[in-house]
């Protein structure tokens, strides 16, 4: 581990300060960043604590719930409030890591959470993401775990986690705070980026800028699924995951919300299936038309190929359990 | 006073069950469970040592070529860094298992990706990690071959051949002729490989996790070119060890020479990173399978040929075929191992090297026989069983594997007749069963023990044995408290410490049957001196509680030895019996498995083993490595494998996060039935080893139990779901 300086920050506006500065990085739960630091994948020179920014609460607002970035996982996914309205959410997040990890996990660290790439996460090894320019070693490596879409070819690894699948699905938006108080809001959907040219860059956050809460819309029902599939059964990352909710009313699909994990840079969300579903009556044909769409430009390297039949069926799996049929 | 027995004759006396304290067999705790649980048990990286300094390895980045230089300048102005170690006592692989001498010394010679170089010195472990990561190196890399389909194998000496078996095979009602593959394992040991060394100028005292301390201070001795006598060694305790603590490792030598060298203390910790990386790996084999068999079932041939690999030079080939040599009948028999020379890091063993993974691919096989054949598997192996060694004719000296596949059958619910894959569904899972028999061969190794019965009346038992978290501790103190009429707390069981009189360490299986009977042999030893006291003979005594009884008057055991404390060594050596008998603990798996039919998950939702492995010495410990092999069945059979990258030869998966052992959830309830016997040949109290049988064909069930649940026949572990997806028919 490399030396480093620590300081702690009480409010958003010093935090953001700190980091705009080189070399600083936030850290919340540190339960992704320290495991990186211990490897020098990250090497910091200050860290920014950003535990005693009294931002954890879940509450309601206008029209959603507004969770502060410092709400830990175990949190998010134990509130009534989630549990009812949103469980897509809940489910997620309790699909993922493990209750001590979960205890300490933090919102925004979620979603700021680094790629499981073997390549990233040793230093002895090219890797774009970490060190620009020295090749991706996934490409021609193993790559079991690596994306089938939005990859590019300087990188093809994954975002790794659940909880921002649900949050994609739910449309939810993420608040985000800059130097100067500029804040700014920004759907989960687009925080997280693809690769091209610049796979460094996992997400939109300018120099400084931190998450500072992420806001869930209305309610919206539906039955809500979240899907994980993995070898074994806890302590995992998902193989593929599908984030769903789905509506069927008169029979016919009104409401068709999906989000895919662990296949892509980001969560994977795809208009066009929601597109091809809304307003038709429930069938199989239909969900492995929709199947079908979803993977039309999905390309492995070999290792990962499985995960487009997977994905293929996980989603037609999800549909049916959906929509009982 | 020393008691020696080399055993020669089978012993049917069953001393033990004459004895009158009744805590022999008993589930009892362990006496250090507690300590364990409450984190009070000092490992041996935990000792508190007055100006130790840690030392962290540095490991290569290429799998094989020369170091040309190391610029210890590079960090040697770094903060807290003491020195920069690369000398020749230091060993670039770990030793085997009973190697009983120093590995390979080059280090500056690379053969395997993350082989290590040299060793950093620093005051705290975070300036010796980042100076690691800083120090300059160069190499000289050179070609290398990392994958084992892409060398040609050399076959080993000693394979079987007799008869012929292409001709049987072309004779038979129904053959199968199945190529399995199995990929490589790690120990995954919770405690990473660790050493404390301190150097007085004379004297190397090291603390080090380590599973066998009497070859292992042979090893550091040669390693360091010392005299066995200048060194002790202390391992009470050692978290997990399944194989990859079994020879002395890198850490070991380098923490002592760099305490040498710098006269300071020194520890070394490997990272998780590391203990994959570096240590040793269980081999991926690729294992032909052929049965041929006569509509009836009886089998007319067999054969078994893997290809397993290793480094060069290294003697070492998992021992894939060993349990298919005796288990089961038929007349043509071929026999083969071949070592493919790549690499990657050293190969040896993990637990039940051989059967591990050699038993899952016969059981499979014979399922898929079975089904050809149409005759139910557990009946088709049953009319299999052979009178004698189906070549040398030697005797077995017990077998209960019929009793283990009928009572196991039983306790599972096991449905005969005719097994339709695809016939229960429960909503989007498809369910299974499959059976498979275990075998594992036993093994003893020359052991002596100090018992010492002191003036107040307790006993103390001492060696230099490891207890691996098995349960060493407890069966000593029941083995030595049944034969001196003692509660276990009256007595205090000293382990780990080479002080102590030599153990045969534990691996293998061999610990509890070796050094058990050492321990016995002590203790019958006292019981006759106690007689000669008492003036009656040793078969008239009876010793409950403290008390000596005579037949004609009973005192106090304290009494009797009147301030006169009897102190024997126990000495056991292996003898004639091993030739002249088979030995082998024997059993078999139930389980019953869940596959999705979307995505190819599969759960194990229950599981039966019964197993027969002589005495139960202790019947919690015993059934608890009953469940921790059937633990690494589920692992083996579903998700454990190392992936090796193909242009550099670096491991990939070197954590417990992608290294993927079984999770708490993914463990059913566990069913255990001990099927007890005596048995005379495996040892002096007639037990047999039980620690590796539990893992030793339970892939195989798991393996038959998807192809009965969802129609998906597969010949490669682990069973992942993309292998599931694209076997399973539509
Ligand atoms: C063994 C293991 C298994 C796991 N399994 C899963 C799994 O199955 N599914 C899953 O989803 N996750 C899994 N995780 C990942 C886990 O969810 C993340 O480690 C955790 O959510 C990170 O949160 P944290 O608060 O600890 O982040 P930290 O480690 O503190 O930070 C992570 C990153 O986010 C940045 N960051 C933190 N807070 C903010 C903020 N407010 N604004 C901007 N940036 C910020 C940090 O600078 C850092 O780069 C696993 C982790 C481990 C160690």
């Amino acid at each position: 581990m490399k030396n480093f300086e620590y300081a702690g920050a009480d409010t958003v506006e010093r935090a953001t300060m700190l980091c705009a500065e080189n070399g600083t990085k936030a850290i919340a739960g540190g339960t992704n960043l320290i495991d990186l630091m211990k490897l020098q994948v990250e090497t910091p020179a200050r860290l920014v604590d950003l535990n005693s920014i009294d931002d954890r609460r879940i509450e309601e607002e206008e029209g959603g719930l507004r969770i502060g970035a410092l709400a830990s996982n175990t949190a998010v996914a134990v509130d009534q409030r989630i549990r009812s309205d949103y469980p897509v959410l809940a489910k997620a997040i309790l699909a993922g890591a493990t209750q001590q990890l979960r205890n300490k996990a933090s919102v925004g660290g979620n979603l700021g959470q680094r790629t499981r790439c073997f390549y990233f996460t040793n230093i002895d090894q090219p890797c774009n993401k970490r060190d620009p320019g020295s090749g991706c070693g996934a490409l021609t490596g193993v790559a079991r775990i690596h994306a089938i879409l939005g990859a590019s070819r300087h990188c093809i690894a994954t975002y790794p986690g659940d909880m921002a699948v649900a949050m994609a699905a739910l449309d939810a938006q993420v608040e985000l705070s800059g130097l100067a108080n500029k804040s700014r809001m920004v759907a989960v959907r687009d925080f997280h980026r693809c690769p091209g040219y610049t796979p460094e860059l996992d997400n939109i956050l300018e120099p400084g800028e931190l998450v500072v809460a992420v806001h869930l819309p209305a309610p919206v029902g539906g039955t809500q699924l979240y899907r994980k599939v993995r070898e074994r059964s806890s302590y995992a990352f998902a193989l593929c995951s599908v984030a769903a909710i789905v509506d069927v009313k008169r029979g016919k699909i009104a409401r068709a919300d999906l989000a895919f994990g662990s296949i892509a840079p980001k969560p994977w969300v795809d208009q066009r299936l929601t597109q091809l579903l809304v307003g038709e009556k429930p069938n199989m044909a239909l969900f492995e038309k929709a199947a079908d769409i979803l993977v039309d430009g999905a390309r492995g390297v070999g290792d990962n190929d499985y995960k487009i039949p997977l994905v293929r069926r996980t989603l037609i799996a999800t549909l049916c359990e959906a929509t009982e049929i | 006073m020393t008691a020696h027995m080399k055993h020669d004759q089978p012993d049917e006396r069953n001393v033990l069950d004459h004895m009158a304290q009744g805590i022999i067999g008993k589930s009892l705790d362990r006496p250090e469970g507690l300590l364990k649980v409450s984190g009070t048990a000092t490992y041996a990286a935990e000792y508190v040592i007055d100006g130790c300094l840690e030392g962290v390895i540095v490991t290569s980045t290429c799998a094989r070529g020369k170091v040309t230089s190391i610029d210890k300048q590079s960090v040697m102005s770094m903060p807290g860094v003491v020195d920069v170690i690369n000398e020749p006592r230091m060993i670039a692989r770990p030793a085997q298992g009973t190697a009983n001498e120093a590995p390979e010394h080059k280090v500056g010679e690379i053969h395997y990706w993350g082989q290590p170089v040299a060793l950093v010195v620093a005051e705290t472990i975070e300036q010796a990690r980042d100076a690691a990561k800083n120090l300059v190196i160069e190499y000289a890399p050179a070609l290398a071959e990392f994958n084992p389909e892409d060398v040609v194998p050399e076959p080993q000496p000693d394979g079987t051949n007799e008869g012929d078996l292409n001709q049987a095979m072309e004779g038979a009602d129904q053959c199968v002729d199945l190529t399995f593959t199995t990929e490589g394992h790690a120990s995954a040991a919770m405690e990473p490989h660790a050493a404390i060394a301190q150097w007085d100028g004379k004297m190397l005292t090291v603390h080090a996790s380590l599973q066998m301390l009497n070859y292992n201070i042979a090893e550091l001795a040669d390693a360091l070119k010392l005299k066995q006598s200048q060194i002790r060694l202390i391992s009470r305790y050692v978290g997990g060890g399944f194989g990859s603590k079994l020879g002395i490792s890198e850490e070991v030598v380098a923490a002592s020479v760099a305490a040498m060298v710098l006269d300071r203390p020194v520890r070394v910790v490997m990272s998780r990173q590391q203990v994959f990386q570096t240590i040793m790996r269980r081999s991926e084999t690729r294992q032909r399978v052929r049965l041929s068999a006569k509509a009836d079932g009886t089998f007319t041939g067999i054969g078994h040929e893997a290809v397993v690999s290793n480094l060069p030079g290294e003697e070492f080939a998992e021992p894939v075929t060993q349990s298919t040599d005796f288990l089961y009948a038929g007349d043509n028999r071929i026999m083969q191992i071949a070592v493919a020379r790549i690499h990657r890091m050293t190969a040896g063993s993990v637990r039940a090297p051989g059967e591990a993974v050699g038993m899952p691919a016969l059981e499979a096989a014979i399922d898929e026989l079975a089904e050809k054949l149409g005759i139910d598997p557990i009946e088709l192996r049953l009319r299999n069983l052979p009178d004698k060694h189906p070549v040398e004719g030697t005797p077995y000296s017990s077998r209960k594997l019929a009793e283990c596949l009928t009572q196991g059958a039983k306790s599972f619910g096991w449905k005969k007749g005719k097994r339709t894959p695809r016939s229960r569904r429960e909503g989007e899972w498809w369910i299974g069963t499959g059976v498979a028999s275990a075998a594992r061969v036993h093994n003893v190794g020359e052991a002596k023990a100090r018992v010492t019965l002191r003036d107040d009346g307790t006993a103390l038992v001492e060696t230099d044995m490891t207890d691996i978290g098995t349960g060493t501790y407890a069966i000593l103190g029941q083995i030595a408290g049944e034969m001196l009429g003692l509660n276990p707390d009256a007595v205090d069981v000293q382990l780990g410490d080479t002080k102590h009189p030599r153990g045969p360490g534990s691996g293998g299986s061999w610990g509890a049957a070796s050094i058990g009977s050492a321990v016995f042999l002590a203790c019958e030893a006292i019981r006759k001196e106690l007689a000669g006291r008492a003036k009656v003979k040793a078969e008239k005594l009876t010793l409950k509680d403290g008390q000596i009884g005579t037949g004609k008057f009973s005192l106090p055991l304290t009494e009797l030895i009147g301030g006169k404390s009897i102190s024997v060594i126990g000495h056991y050596e292996p003898g004639a019996v091993e030739k002249n008998f088979v030995a082998s603990g024997y059993g078999a798996f139930f389980a019953e498995v869940a596959v999705n039919h979307w995505t190819g998950e599969t759960r194990v939702r229950r599981m039966t083993g019964a197993f027969g492995f002589g005495r139960v010495l202790n019947a919690k410990t015993a059934r608890s490595q009953c469940i921790g092999g059937m633990v690494w069945c589920i692992g083996s059979a579903l998700t454990e494998a190392l992936h090796f990258d193909p242009n550099d030869g670096h491991l990939v998966n070197c954590d417990l996060a992608e290294y993927h052992v079984p999770v708490h959830r993914d463990i059913p309830d566990l069913d255990v039935i001990m099927v007890e016997e005596r048995d005379p040949v495996a040892s002096l109290i007639q037990a047999k080893g039980i620690g590796e049988l539990g893992m030793c064909g339970g892939a195989g069930a798991i393996a038959n139990a998807i192809y009965n649940a969802c129609g998906a026949r597969m010949h490669a572990f682990p069973m992942t779901p993309d292998k599931v997806l694209s076997a399973m028919p539509d």
